[in-house]
Formats: structure tokens, C-alpha cells, sequence
């Protein structure tokens, strides 16, 4: 009854389009485990039919000589803070938001909703200006606040949404349960908040991991600094065509993406829509 | 090793700090009298991240819309000089032709595949798979995929081999002589936009094709049984329905390809006639080292968006309204 278009014609197009979504990543894995004289010489799709030959050293090269075993844990070394600050910083002010009265609570979270679209370019000259006077350019701490600044509008306005919508008679039983707000914020809330808590720690992850400008802005190259996305973009210009180490570097800089993404693919849509379906 | 050191003392101590953070301020709450507890107590439960919106967002904003009336060092007041500038600046041109390019092409093609992408997934068995190869790009860096797509686009002179997927195919099928995707304008533009595309199309179908869920099958059937065509019925009622959710990812879309960056960084720097607003600033911040500039097109990138703002800020206040 559904199936009113020619079944033929339908199952092409969706596969002529998974293709067309697929081909270019299988490209990048396939080319990263090939040795540099079939990379240049043929086609990563003969790898399977003419000119067989694999090998690891792509991936050993780039860890090593390019730097992007550093540059790894360096990303970590920015993500993991980058993301637990902000949303704690974000949980705390909207369980504020969503369940305590005070003066002008309606205009600062309208407020934040228009912060929500300032692009960052309009803060980048300032806030250098300030990390360089305080000592904080080119730290880690130093782009863990700004990424705290520029998640925060965001994570404050998925979670009041979520927070408010918990039952009024819950949070009024502990209350009179003689559960102080810090006790019914750790106990209560975050618990039952887990599913938003989790999309949120997904989109505050991608974001940060992938992000290039604002490490470029904050960190700057320096090989001891550098997150992935700043190294690869840095071989994209220093190793030109040899696709073969540009490919292992590329992915290595998305292999954790990738895992957390495939993990937790359900919170992450399910946060997604929420936030935007919804009206 | 004392890089994975650093790294526990950030993992461990940074959740203590703020969990720290609570515990004290409450504990100190508790000392105050019972009356002034709860007119105090919201303002330590929003402190923090009021300090950090301030710090990082409200005042550089501002901050940027002052220095940009400054010269190169931040020093002397020029006035509109900058923006007299700016505006001769030929980059300046072609980077807002290219963001309009951007704004049309890259926003409409997203919203297009996306709706095509969820209303034909919708109809297959294969779906949940389908859907989250689609999705997959989202994950990717814009760095990474550019990566991607510059050896998809790598072009060899005719008589050698091509090793690019797109020259390859180009070539195998057609007597084209194989083309430099990213070097020709103002077709490179197109090309740089395709990346965009394929790492957001999955964002546009996934919040569609949520919508699409919500809409009830007898209301479709009910058309079709009436004699409606596919198009029909496509265009009636699945469009009008689904216009509200178009109209949140449009806005999504509209407000990235306003500051599209990273693919262009990546894989032109901009040379080609493929400049745009957001690389045009970080030359003129880290290249230039011009401050008064780099904040003025900070701000035209901000007047750019204005109107994306008002729109959102309006959408919020209905919902708030209707909630």
C-alpha cells in the first residue's frame, strides 16, 4: 500500500545515494593502508582486483614523524574538559532556570536564546586580547573556558527544556522529603536526566573535537598543542599529494568521532529532534 | 607522560571542582538566615555560567563592535575607516558573492536531499541502515572530510592515470579531458559547497524524517484514495505539514553557511576567488595582524545574521507562548 512509486526505480535511488555517501570514505580507508608507490600510480578501487599489496606503515609514519600521536592526546587533552565544564556549568543554571523564581529570569534566558546565533567571529579579537594580557593563549585552560563561553548558550537552553519538563509533584515530594536543592539537583535531577545529558555530552563532543577554528585561534599550531584538526589541516599543505599519509592522518583524527558516534547514534538523533521538532 | 598525567589531574579535579563548587555554596547558604536564602540561592546556582556568557560572549561582542572603529593595534580611534576599507578590499567582494553562493546553494541543497532523502528512506526496509550511512558525515571533521574530498577531486594531467575518484569516473565514461575541480571559478565554489553537503544532509534528513513519522498515514491515504497523485499529495500535504520543521533546519543552515570556514581553509586558503567572510577575518587577524579590520568583519558577519536572529528569538517567544 505504501510503495507508490515503481519499487525498482526507488531501491536505485536510495542505493545510487548511499553510494554516492559512502564512496568517498571508503576512498580514505582504503588509501591509508596502501604503500605510497600504488596510491600514486592507481586508483584506490583497484586496490581489491589488480594491484594488491597493504600495509601499516601510513599509519606508523603519520603517528610518529607527523606528529599526530601528540596531536591525539592533545585532543583529548581539550575535549575531555571542554565538555564536562560546560555542561556542568550548564546543568547548574538550568535547574535554576527551570525551577527557582527570581528577578528578570524570563529576559536572561531570552537573552541566551539570542546568543545562541552571535557567530563566534564577532569575540575572537577580544577575547585573544584577554587570554594573551592573562597568560592563557596557547594553553589548555585557556581553550577550555572559550569553549566553555561559546557551548554554553546552547547546553543551557536543552537542558532547562528538559528539566522543566520533569513533574512539578516529584521535585515537591522531595522538597518535603527535606531534600536541600543540592541533594534533589544530584540525586533527583541528573539521574532522571541522563538521556539529554547524553546528547548533550554527544554534540558538545563532536563539536569540540572537530573543531578547528577556535584551536586555531586559542592554541595555534605548536606541535605540543596542536589538536588533530589543526595537524591535519597543517599536512594538508606540508605532505601535498601523498594521499596516502593525508588519508591515515584523516583518520586517525576521526576514529573516536566515529566509535562514539556509532555507540551512542540513538541519544544523539533522539536529542537532535527533540530540539528541533518540537514547534 | 606527564602529558597523561596532566590529563587525570584535568579528568578527576576539574568534576570535583565544580561539584565543590555546589557543595560549599550551599553549605554557606545553610549559615544564611532562612529569608535571604532563597533570593540569593538562584543567583549561585546561575553564577557561574552568567560569568562565562559575560566573559566570553556578551562583552567580546561588544568589545568587537568598539575595535573595530580602532586601527590595526587597537590603539588609535579611525572611525568608519575600516569599513571605507573593507568595502574596497576586492577580496571583500568575492568573499560575499561567494557567501551568497554559499547561503543558496549550500542551504537549499541540504534541505533538498534531505527531504528527498527521508521521504524515499521512509519507503524502504532497509532504513535504519540507510539513514545512518547518510548521517555518518556528521561525526567527520570538517578538516577530515575535507581531506576526503580533495583526494576525490585530485586532478592529474590527462595522460597519467587519475587516482581522484571524480576524474576517474569523468574520464572512463566521457572523452572530458580531466578538470582541476578546485582551481576553475566559480565552479570551485560549488565543489567546496558539495563537502558541506555531504556532511549536513544527514542533519536535514534525520530532524525531516522525524517530522515526517509524526504525520499520520490515513491522512496520506485518505488523499490517494480520493485520486490524488504521488505529486499531489507531495506537494499539498506533506510539503505545508512538514513547513514548520523545513523552516528550523533552513535557519540551522542558513546561519552555518554565513560562517562556513574550516572546508574552506582546508582546501583552497581561500586562493581561487573561493574567499568568504569567515576566512577573509582570520587572514586579517593572524596574517594581517589588523585588529580594527578583522572586528569590522566580525560585525558585517554579525548584521549578516541579524536577521536569522529576530526570526529564532520570534519563533521562541510562540513556542513559549503555546507551551
Amino acid at each position: 500500500m505504501r510503495v507508490a512509486i515503481g519499487t525498482l526505480p526507488l531501491h536505485a535511488s536510495v542505493i545510487g545515494l548511499i553510494l554516492v555517501w559512502v564512496l568517498p570514505t571508503a576512498g580514505l580507508l582504503v588509501s591509508s593502508v596502501r604503500p605510497a608507490h600504488l596510491v600514486s600510480s592507481t586508483g584506490w578501487w583497484t586496490a581489491f582486483t589488480t594491484a594488491p599489496g597493504f600495509t601499516l606503515q601510513n599509519y606508523e609514519q603519520v603517528l610518529t614523524a607527523n606528529n599526530m600521536g601528540t596531536s591525539f592526546l592533545n585532543s583529548l587533552m581539550v575535549t575531555i574538559p571542554a565538555v564536562i565544564i560546560p555542561i556542568a556549568v550548564a546543568s547548574f543554571a538550568a535547574f535554576a532556570f527551570a525551577w527557582m523564581e527570581f528577578p528578570l529570569r524570563n529576559t536572561i534566558f531570552l537573552a541566551l536564546v539570542a546568543l545562541l546565533v552571535v557567530p563566534l567571529q564577532m569575540t575572537l579579537v577580544p577575547v585573544l586580547q584577554l587570554h594573551t594580557n592573562l597568560g592563557l593563549n596557547g594553553t589548555f585552560p585557556g581553550i577550555w573556558l572559550a569553549h566553555t563561553g561559546y557551548g554554553l548558550p546552547f547546553a543551557i537552553y536543552l537542558l532547562r527544556n528538559f528539566f522543566g519538563s520533569l513533574p512539578r509533584e516529584l521535585l515537591e515530594s522531595a522538597a518535603i522529603d527535606g531534600a536541600g536543592p543540592a541533594t534533589t539537583f544530584f540525586r533527583l535531577i541528573l539521574p532522571l536526566s541522563v538521556p539529554a545529558l547524553a546528547a548533550l555530552t554527544i554534540f558538545q563532543f563532536l563539536w569540540v573535537w572537530n573543531d578547528l577554528l577556535v584551536a586555531l585561534i586559542f592554541l595555534g599550531g605548536r606541535p605540543g598543542v596542536a589538536p588533530v584538526t589543526v595537524t591535519v589541516s597543517n599536512l594538508v599543505n606540508s605532505l601535498g599529494q601523498n594521499w596516502q599519509l593525508l588519508t591515515a592522518a584523516a583518520f586517525i583524527s576521526t576514529a573516536l568521532p566515529l566509535i562514539v558516534f556509532f555507540a551512542l547514534q540513538r541519544y544523539f538523533v533522539r536529542g537532535l529532534t527533540a530540539g528541533a521538532v518540537k514547534g | 607522560m606527564d602529558r597523561v598525567a596532566a590529563l587525570a589531574v584535568a579528568v578527576v579535579g576539574v568534576p570535583l571542582l565544580l561539584v565543590g563548587y555546589i557543595v560549599a555554596s550551599e553549605w554557606l547558604l545553610g549559615r544564611l538566615p532562612l529569608r535571604r536564602r532563597a533570593g540569593v540561592r538562584p543567583w549561585v546556582w546561575i553564577g557561574p555560567a552568567i560569568t562565562f556568557v559575560v566573559v566570553y560572549l556578551i562583552y567580546p561582542s561588544l568589545a568587537t563592535i568598539w575595535l573595530s572603529l580602532f586601527d590595526a593595534r587597537s590603539e588609535r580611534f579611525v572611525g568608519l575607516a575600516n569599513y571605507e576599507q573593507i568595502v574596497q578590499l576586492s577580496d571583500v567582494h568575492i568573499a560575499i558573492r561567494n557567501n551568497v553562493l554559499w547561503v543558496v546553494f549550500f542551504s537549499g541543497i541540504v534541505l533538498a536531499f534531505g527531504l528527498v532523502f527521508a521521504i524515499l528512506a521512509d519507503r524502504v526496509r532497509y532504513e535504519g541502515l540507510a539513514k545512518s550511512l547518510i548521517f555518518l558525515p556528521m561525526a567527520i571533521s570538517f578538516t577530515a572530510a575535507s581531506v576526503i574530498w580533495k583526494f576525490v577531486f585530485d586532478y592529474q594531467p590527462a595522460e597519467v592515470t587519475q587516482t581522484g575518484l571524480l576524474n576517474a569516473i569523468l574520464t572512463g565514461l566521457t572523452p572530458i579531458d580531466p578538470q582541476a575541480w578546485l582551481i576553475s571559478p566559480p565552479w570551485n565554489n560549488l565543489a567546496l559547497i558539495a563537502v558541506g553537503v555531504w556532511v549536513w544532509t544527514g542533519f536535514a534528513m534525520v530532524i525531516i524524517s522525524a517530522a515526517l513519522k509524526g504525520i499520520p498515514v490515513e491522512l496520506l491515504e485518505a488523499a490517494r484514495v480520493d485520486g490524488a497523485r504521488e505529486l499531489t499529495v507531495f506537494r499539498r500535504i506533506l510539503l505545508p505539514l512538514l513547513g514548520p520543521t523545513i523552516a528550523v533546519v533552513g535557519t540551522t543552515l542558513v546561519i552555518f553557511a554565513l560562517k562556513s570556514f574550516d572546508i574552506v581553509y582546508v582546501m583552497t586558503s581561500g586562493n581561487y576567488e573561493t574567499e568568504v567572510i569567515a576566512n577573509l577575518m582570520y587572514e586579517q587577524l593572524f596574517s594581517v595582524r589588523h585588529n580594527g579590520r578583522a572586528s569590522s568583519i566580525a560585525v558585517v558577519l554579525l548584521l549578516a545574521i541579524v536577521p536569522v536572529l529576530i526570526i529564532n528569538l520570534r519563533r521562541f517567544r510562540f513556542q513559549e507562548a503555546v507551551r
